[in-house]
């Protein structure tokens, strides 16, 4: 994780914010911002749950990985979320893994949690 | 409030001798670019590039070390920071644009990576085309030979053509047809032939036609175009370029989590992606572009560019299946789990 990018404020990962750059500069709109997390939270808990991973929020600021055992790790972004799921798990995360395509086609969409 | 103002940054990259620091002198001789700050680094212990430019003056730095690769990447944003510090002091002229000039042997990727990773620059600097230049006599065996070669003109907005008058016109050609492979979209400039018009190549870039869906009607039909063609030669067999279309809205944030995935364990060899998506809470497509790890602030497009309302996206990637990447974005995008009514549009929002 870059140290440097939280102390300063957000990470301004492309997720965060679309149209015109800069806007995450600008704290606007918390509920919104509040439901996005959650949700983000949810579509990632799908993923990661694949690898034994569960995501939480973290002050409404980071995220924390943690794994079965209790190894935990903050995550600034979902960028910083993999390579930080690859560093606990010793092993990579990969999209096309066919095992983990096959595991989320079996998954259907639900509720929003 | 005001909208921020960011200074666009354009990189002119290219191999050894490929014609950068020629195109970046006539592309100087410009009027309308007297405005334009130049950074360009001294490769080696000659400085050639430096000499060689006529346009020198208090708003060029030069940076010291022979490579603005990931180990100088602090440089370039100290050269950068120091530059806007000036001209925000009134030391320099108030440049409205910045060029850089890389080391024909950079990977440019850390370049581009550094104006929108920094958190001084990203505030104050954006992402312009990048330029590269290719040796119509030695390009073939050029990009034969080195992987930074093929990386250089996948990243390119732009490509120009040098040397052209020396080069059999045979040899050119099957240079033309490689090219248009790597990159699809990237119009092609023939330097020796044609006169630069700067502004095409350096202005016209993706966020200053942000919104303007002809824009995106025109790279689509080129990548389309390129991904249908299956003659690909030999060299290049590992590199293909292929449209995806799927119906439906698109979960912002599992897409993020899917692309941001993909390119953190594959981004070396996704060169390019590209594409807009119909996404769930939007009534315009969201545009999105990324090179290899680094993806552009996705940007919301006017209008749909066409009746069609489904997302499209064109990958151009270096040994990856494509069905793969269909079935593992489609399995992605399925288990979304079902966003609340008020869920988050991916607009605008910070998250902090």
């Amino acid at each position: 994780m870059c140290a440097l990018c939280g102390v300063l404020g957000g990470s301004g990962h492309w997720t965060d914010a679309a149209a015109r750059p800069g806007v995450f500069t600008r704290n606007v709109d918390g509920l919104q911002r509040r439901r996005e997390r959650t949700h983000r939270l949810a579509c990632a808990s799908r993923v990661l749950g694949y690898y034994g991973l569960t995501l939480s929020d973290w002050q409404a600021s980071s995220f924390v990985l943690s794994t079965a055992t209790g190894k935990t790790e903050l995550v600034e972004n979902l960028s910083h979320l993999w390579a930080t799921a690859e560093k606990l798990l010793g092993r990579p995360c990969d999209p096309l893994d066919p095992d983990l395509i096959y595991r989320l086609e079996g998954q259907l969409g639900g509720d929003g949690d | 409030m005001t909208e921020p103002v960011f200074t666009p940054v354009n990189l002119i990259t290219g191999f050894l001798g490929s014609g950068k620091t020629t195109l970046l002198q006539r592309l100087l001789a410009d009027p309308a670019l007297a405005d334009t700050a130049v950074l360009i680094n001294e490769f080696g212990e000659v400085g050639l590039d430096h000499h060689l430019l006529e346009r020198i003056d208090d708003t060029m730095v030069l940076l010291p070390s022979g490579c603005l690769c990931c180990t100088i990447r602090g440089e370039l944003s100290t050269a950068m920071r120091e530059l806007h510090s000036r001209r925000e002091r009134g030391d320099v002229p108030r440049f409205r644009r910045l060029v850089v000039e890389s080391t024909g042997l950079a990977d440019p990727f850390p370049i581009l990576s550094t104006v929108q990773a920094d958190p001084v620059l990203r505030h104050h600097f954006r992402l312009g085309n990048v330029i590269t230049t290719v040796d119509a006599v030695n390009g073939l065996n050029q990009l034969a030979r080195q992987v930074e070669c093929t990386k250089q003109i996948a990243i390119a907005d732009r490509l120009v053509l040098t040397k052209t008058d020396l080069a059999e016109p045979a040899v050119t050609d099957a240079l033309v047809g490689r090219l248009s492979r790597l990159n699809p979209s990237a119009p092609l400039w023939r330097a020796a032939e044609t006169p630069i018009d700067a502004a095409a190549l350096l202005a016209h870039d993706m966020f200053a036609t942000a919104g303007r869906s002809e824009a995106a009607r025109t790279w689509f039909a080129a990548e389309l175009a390129a991904a249908g063609t299956n003659d690909r030669s030999r060299h290049d067999e590992t590199i293909q370029a292929f449209a995806l279309a799927f119906d439906g809205a698109v979960d912002w944030t599992m897409f993020g989590l899917w692309l941001t995935m993909l390119l953190n364990r594959h981004g070396d060899r996704v060169l390019r992606v590209k594409g807009i998506l119909n996404v769930a809470d939007s009534e315009t497509p969201v545009a999105i572009h990324g090179v290899q790890h680094l993806v552009h602030p996705p940007v919301h497009m006017a209008a749909w560019p066409d009746g069609d309302r489904r997302s499209r996206l064109v990958f151009i990637v270096d040994g990856l299946d494509r069905g793969l990447i269909e079935r593992s974005l489609g399995a992605f995008l399925q288990a979304a789990p079902q966003a609340r009514p008020a869920a988050f549009t991916p607009s605008l929002q910070p998250t902090l």
